[in-house]
């Protein structure tokens, strides 16, 4: 059983938000989202959903180049690494931290970028880009043995999601260790935990840490319709995301980005800046049962959970609020009820459990960063998000998910989880500094 | 330590048979099977010959399942065996599956692309959505051999391989005793070969000679090929303790850079690949004159056979003249994600029989390396390897390295 050391006692920080989400492509739009509780579900309109079983899903509308991206940026790139470098311009301001330079300068917010770090997640990197290239190269599907002189110049990039993280790399001249995680809708826990290994181990500074992900496209979503796993609630998309409702029927297809810059705790102390919150803790398990299945027990998350707990220091009864993976289908909804009643015991009745998905549905390896950056938000602002659309009250699920308002309420400690296909199941807690006086 | 080793590659399907190519020095390049290339101005790569995956993977799985990933499940159960090692006889959380992956399910994501735009919505089949991803063989693995220890999947491109025997390392300092790491490529599809295609890295050859040769003065590029290595990475104490049945070497050091140069050109300058592998011989606590092997990257394109040679100039210094370079990708070509991993499982093998590897299809080499005084092995020969530096990029910037050391029995272990 894994536990992880205080390697040389060096503790990571947030220091930087930003956020690309449905409903608001900036980090304040999505927290106002998220504190009026309002959705951003709607039918699709990238693509004519006409014939596909699950007609809506949760978009950005965003003009790129507006938000800071160069034309040969756009060009590129897939959806997803935009999202990405949007997010990480908005978390890189956010922070303080000056990148232009190349660290020699010494200033105060200047970082020695052979120690500033990459590490973004993504379940399906470029798909989309991938999938309208095809169409150009195989004549619509067409011809086996496609022609490239129909598709991009750079599709060699778009082919390897690793392209995302080196275009993060170059943006801030990281010189660090950088990478894609990807492990599946666990992505973007796992990237910004693998991050905060980096920094405890040594490795790096400061980590540019986050996830992204675009897959409202025709492919994605015809393979969710097979397996049932979205929901066919195209009446009424505005509610159809309803994480432990007894009516859910499966999650909401969602996109975007959220990236954290995390910086080891002594260093941003140094430079005077802004601290939202510790992130203590990180941990994944797999059940080793179904690439999608789920038992009912949660034994698996609940060990995840127990690591992280133990990691940070925490009591089970110290968690202020569980940020859950909610993703709005029958089984995860109660495998995760389970997993927290399992290792928050009694405490698991009392504390505020809810789900962000129900407002921006879910965006794949994308949403566990952007739950990290929710969970910094309300540390911050002492504020829990609430579940939207619960309405009916399911018997299996009786936790308190927080139903349609959000609560003013001191958050100290703040648990987040999250489970993939392939069996993943991942926790990151994170605690306001004073928690810890 | 690495008790483990299991190999799908052009150059064989298991240890010894790659290990007998590597040592006969046999180029294993092949042209392309199974459709015309030749509009991708591609004609060669390395391919697995007589891979059966039904001699490693049930008929079920196989439709739900990409070539990829039969070949990482098949490469992870020959580590398996070779290890002794079954995951069943141990706490399921004392292991974990970290593979790397590269460009995922390609193959069986054409194949439900091409239904989408032919049939329709509905003729995209239930295991589009656990086939194509990035996880998938991670995924697999995990629940075929019911390993519950934190799973991760690093994509990095090439040097993917050892950047999951790096983290294996972290996972284990953490408390899981074994990791599953490394990684497989399949990248041979029509569309994933034209993707790499549009990209200038391929080598237009019409045969294996002259095709992919590491360090040519006339360099064009390198051969695409499938395949590569999973290994079993080893707590030190656990291992002893549950008597594995040997011990190929130990991970010694490790480090990942990135050249933040370009996102879309490969870059001249070896400053941050040279720190790489500066920062794992540092972290190994061994010098330049303690390597006895270095296992190269070996792009095949000139301006990075370039880069590779002055980085290795500018942290060897004078001993860069008499340390060997090596590079078996140039028998098989370069299997992204898979290479680095096989190149690690080499320069295991290096190290159990005192064996120095050449650079396969060494042709002329340029006079820039020669100047530079670079010994680059054109023979296999026998000679004492104690320590081997394994260096390994990726396309977009990745520069990793790590150090592998034989293992002595008597000292305490670090990994």
């Amino acid at each position: 059983m894994s536990t992880a050391p205080q390697a040389g006692g060096r503790r990571t920080v947030v220091t930087g938000i930003g956020v690309v989400a449905p409903g608001g492509p900036t980090r304040d739009a999505f927290w106002q989202l998220l504190v009026d509780g309002r959705t951003a579900t709607r039918p699709i309109t990238f693509f004519d959903a006409t014939g596909f079983r699950s007609r809506i899903a949760a978009e950005v509308d965003l003009d790129f180049r507006a938000a800071g991206l160069t034309t040969h940026e756009i060009a590129r790139t897939d959806r997803f690494a935009q999202f990405a470098m949007i997010a990480a311009d908005e978390a890189v301001a956010d922070s303080g931290l000056d990148l232009t330079g190349d660290g020699s300068a010494g200033g105060a917010g200047s970082v020695d970028h052979d120690r500033l770090s990459v590490s973004l997640g993504s379940a399906v990197g470029a798909t989309m880009r991938l999938e309208d290239e095809y169409v150009q190269v195989s004549d619509a599907g067409k011809d086996w043995v496609v022609d490239p002189s129909y598709g991009s110049r750079f599709l060699h990039q778009v082919l390897l999601p690793s392209s995302a993280a080196s275009e993060l790399a170059v943006r801030y001249r990281a010189h660090g260790p950088a990478s894609v995680m990807s492990t599946g809708c666990t992505s973007g826990l796992d990237a910004v935990g693998y991050a905060s290994q980096l920094v405890e181990d040594g490795d790096a500074d400061v980590v540019i840490a986050g996830a992204a992900d675009a897959p409202i496209s025709p492919i994605s979503v015809a393979c969710f319709d097979a397996i049932r796993a979205t929901s066919a609630r195209n009446d009424s998309p505005e509610s159809a995301s309803r994480p432990f409702d007894a009516t859910r029927d499966g999650f909401v297809m969602g996109e975007g980005g959220a990236v954290l810059v995390l910086e080891e705790y002594e260093h941003a102390r140094a430079r005077g800046a802004h601290v939202y919150c510790e992130v203590s803790g990180f941990a994944n398990r797999s059940n080793a049962f179904h690439m999608t299945g789920l038992r009912p027990d949660g034994v698996e998350m609940s060990a995840a959970i127990d690591d992280v707990l133990r990691q940070g220091r925490f009591d089970a009864s110290a968690v202020d609020y569980v940020n859950a993976h909610g993703s709005g289908t029958k089984q995860n909804d109660r495998h995760e009820t389970a997993a927290v009643k399992r290792s928050l015991g009694h405490h698991a009745l009392e504390t505020p459990m809810s789900s962000i998905k129900s407002m921006v549905g879910h965006s794949l390896g994308a949403i566990g960063s952007i739950e990290l950056a929710a969970c910094a938000l309300a540390i911050e602002h002492g504020v829990v998000p609430p579940t939207a659309n619960l309405e009916n009250p399911d018997p299996e699920c009786d936790l308190d998910y927080v139903p349609k308002t959000a609560r003013d309420a001191e958050l100290d400690v703040v648990l987040s989880v999250g489970s993939g296909f392939g069996g993943f199941q991942s926790a990151v807690v994170m605690n306001s500094l004073r928690a810890r006086s | 330590m690495v008790t483990g080793l299991g190999v799908v590659a052009p150059s064989g399907i298991g240890v010894e048979q790659h290990w007998a190519t590597v040592r006969d020095n046999a180029v294993s390049v092949s042209p392309i099977d199974g459709y015309d290339s030749s509009a991708y101005g591609v004609h060669v790569a390395g391919q697995v010959p007589g891979f059966v995956p039904t001699d490693f993977v049930d008929e079920r799985l196989l439709v739900q399942t990409d070539r990829w990933t039969w070949m990482s499940l098949a490469a992870a159960a020959m580590a398996m065996d070779d290890a002794d090692y079954d995951p069943a006889e141990h706490d399921a959380y004392d292991t974990s599956v970290a593979l790397a992956a590269g460009s995922g399910g390609n193959a069986f994501g054409q194949k439900e692309m091409t239904s989408l735009y032919g049939r329709g919505p509905k003729a995209v089949t239930a295991y589009q959505s656990i086939a194509w991803f990035y996880a998938a063989s991670t995924g697999q693995a995990s629940i075929k051999h019911g390993t519950k220890g934190p799973a991760s999947v690093l994509v990095t491109e090439g040097a993917g391989g050892l950047d999951s025997l790096g983290h294996a390392r972290r996972v284990i300092r953490r408390g899981t005793p074994t990791v599953l790491a490394g990684g497989t490529e399949a990248g041979l599809s029509p569309y994933a070969l034209a993707c790499q295609s549009v990209g200038g890295m391929l080598s237009p050859g019409q045969s294996a000679e002259t095709a992919y040769r590491p360090f040519a003065a006339t360099a064009d590029g390198h051969v695409p090929g499938e395949g590569g290595a999973v290994l079993v990475v080893e707590d030190a104490d656990a291992a002893r303790r549950r008597g594995a049945p040997q011990v190929y070497g130990e991970v010694a050091g490790y480090a990942a850079t990135h050249d933040a140069a370009s996102a879309t050109a490969p870059s001249e300058d070896p400053a941050q690949y040279a720190r790489a592998m500066r920062l794992a011989l540092a972290d190994a606590g061994v010098g330049v004159d303690d390597v006895d092997l270095v296992i190269a990257d070996a792009a095949g394109v000139p301006v990075l056979d370039e880069a590779e040679s002055r980085a290795l100039g500018e942290v060897f210094a004078s001993r860069v003249t008499t340390v060997p370079v090596a590079a078996p990708s140039g028998l098989v070509g370069r299997l992204s994600v898979g290479g680095s991993a096989l190149g690690a499982a080499t320069a295991l093998l290096c190290l159990r029989d005192g064996v120095v590897p050449a650079v396969g299809n060494l042709q002329d080499p340029g006079p820039v390396h020669a100047a530079r005084g670079l010994e680059l092995v054109a023979r296999p020969r026998e000679a004492d390897v104690d320590v081997v530096l394994v260096c390994a990029r990726g396309l977009g910037g990745f520069n990793s390295a790590m150090v592998l050391r034989r293992h002595a029995p008597d000292e305490e272990d670090p990994s």
